[in-house]
């Protein structure tokens, strides 16, 4: 039987959830015969070839290619599972939820302490860039999430053994240092 | 000296003086039952509800209760266990609790408590209600994202002339924690530390200095909410 095929992304997240699956340290060599990899930054694989069996979402929805992605992996995983807070319920990128949209863009491009020459003051608008949602969701209120996984970024620990037990079928027992928030 | 009364938690025969709370009475006797908004020493107020315990069938706040002769408190059941992670995700979906930012990260109660419970992911959908953040005090900064309006520091803080510093304005879901100006004015550096320890969340905070303790060492990074209650015993 060929491995347990799992895919990952990035949404809206700082690749931080992705550096503590690296923070394995000697076990990704356990994880390279434990699984195989498809659609993800760490293969480097842009579209999904096959069916995969895990998908791992780091970061929420903030605009509407995150939830084209997210609705994408919901389809080609069997599995999802919200890596990080910001899947969970939206990270700081949601510190702007409340803050209407028209505010946050005018901050960011035209009023802002760092804007510096944007002397035709233009917003972006071009049809190839995604829309900005009204706020950031998690990503549970867009698709079913099966598991959640806290942190920020979740101990390499707590994914490593939420991975191999989703893999194995074996239980999971998770020590109170391993469950944190920050 | 008054007989101290027999009760039972879960079983476990406890003993009381006359008059102690279940809550109080737990803890003398090492069991942890969880809670929030109980400060031993100062009157309850019963307002949070994790202290939630069931005697003769009925779900009763364990801070309120005074303890009876023969009373049999059940605590560490399943369905009480559920009944609190519920609470406690409630309070985590009707504020902007961004754990990852907050100061009070690691040394905080509500989180120890969802640390405890292991809260993976409220089973409420997430409120993200617009609060107001006020700064104008010297010493400490009052950031109503977090606050859980639990009431310890209107109950624990008063000045001279029995003034509380905090107290309630407006009603309902505008409810909010803020502080007398007046009475507020001379707070000392200790006392803006006291005051940030008395808050189970992050909601009042020690102006100037933050994040002072590494991850790692912080009061919950290792050892669950409760831990120094059931070791003592």
């Amino acid at each position: 039987m060929s491995n347990p095929i799992v895919a990952t992304t990035s949404l809206a997240g700082c690749f931080g959830c992705h550096m503590s699956l690296l923070d394995i340290d000697e076990r990704i060599l356990q994880l390279i015969d434990l699984v195989e990899f498809n659609k993800s930054p760490i293969d480097d694989i842009k579209t999904f070839t096959k069916q995969c069996d895990i998908g791992l979402i780091e970061g929420g929805c903030c605009n509407s290619e995150n939830v084209h992605v997210l609705k994408e992996f919901r389809k080609n995983c069997k599995i999802l599972v919200s890596v990080g807070e910001c899947a969970i319920m939206g990270g700081l990128p949601a510190l702007r939820n409340g803050i209407p949209v028209q505010e946050c863009i005018e901050e960011a491009y035209l009023n802002g302490p760092t804007v510096g020459n944007n002397t035709t003051r233009i917003l972006p608008n071009d049809d190839e860039l995604p829309m900005i949602l009204d706020r950031v969701y998690p990503c549970h209120e867009i698709v079913k999430i099966d598991y959640h996984l806290p942190g920020c970024p979740p101990r390499a620990d707590l994914i490593w053994e939420a991975l191999v037990a989703l893999v194995t079928g074996g239980e999971l027992n998770l020590p109170y240092e391993v469950v944190k928030f920050d | 000296m008054s007989e101290k009364i027999k009760f039972t938690i879960d079983g476990k025969e406890c003993f009381a003086e006359q008059g102690q709370n279940v809550l109080d009475a737990s803890r003398d006797n090492g069991v942890y039952i969880p809670f929030l908004c109980h400060v031993k020493g100062i009157k309850q107020a019963g307002s949070c509800r994790v202290c939630n315990v069931k005697i003769a069938g009925r779900t009763m706040t364990a801070c309120t209760t005074p303890v009876a002769a023969g009373m049999a408190v059940e605590n560490d059941t399943p369905e009480l266990r559920d009944l609190r992670l519920a609470i406690i995700e409630a309070l985590f979906v009707e504020g902007n609790h961004f754990c990852p930012s907050c100061e009070k990260s690691g040394n905080c109660e509500l989180q120890a408590l969802a640390y405890k419970f292991q809260m993976m992911v409220p089973r409420f959908p997430y409120q993200f209600p617009q609060k107001q953040v006020d700064a104008e005090n010297a010493k400490i900064l009052i950031d109503r994202n977090r606050c859980i309006l639990c009431k310890r520091c209107i109950r624990s803080f008063k000045d001279e002339k029995g003034r509380s510093l905090f107290a309630f304005k407006s009603r309902g879901h505008k409810l909010q924690i803020c502080i007398d100006e007046e009475c507020a004015a001379n707070i000392t550096d200790e006392m803006a530390q006291e005051i940030m320890n008395i808050c189970p969340v992050g909601a009042l905070i020690k102006k100037e200095k933050g994040f002072n303790e590494p991850i790692g060492t912080r009061k919950y990074d290792n050892k669950p909410i409760g831990s120094d209650i059931t070791s003592v015993i």
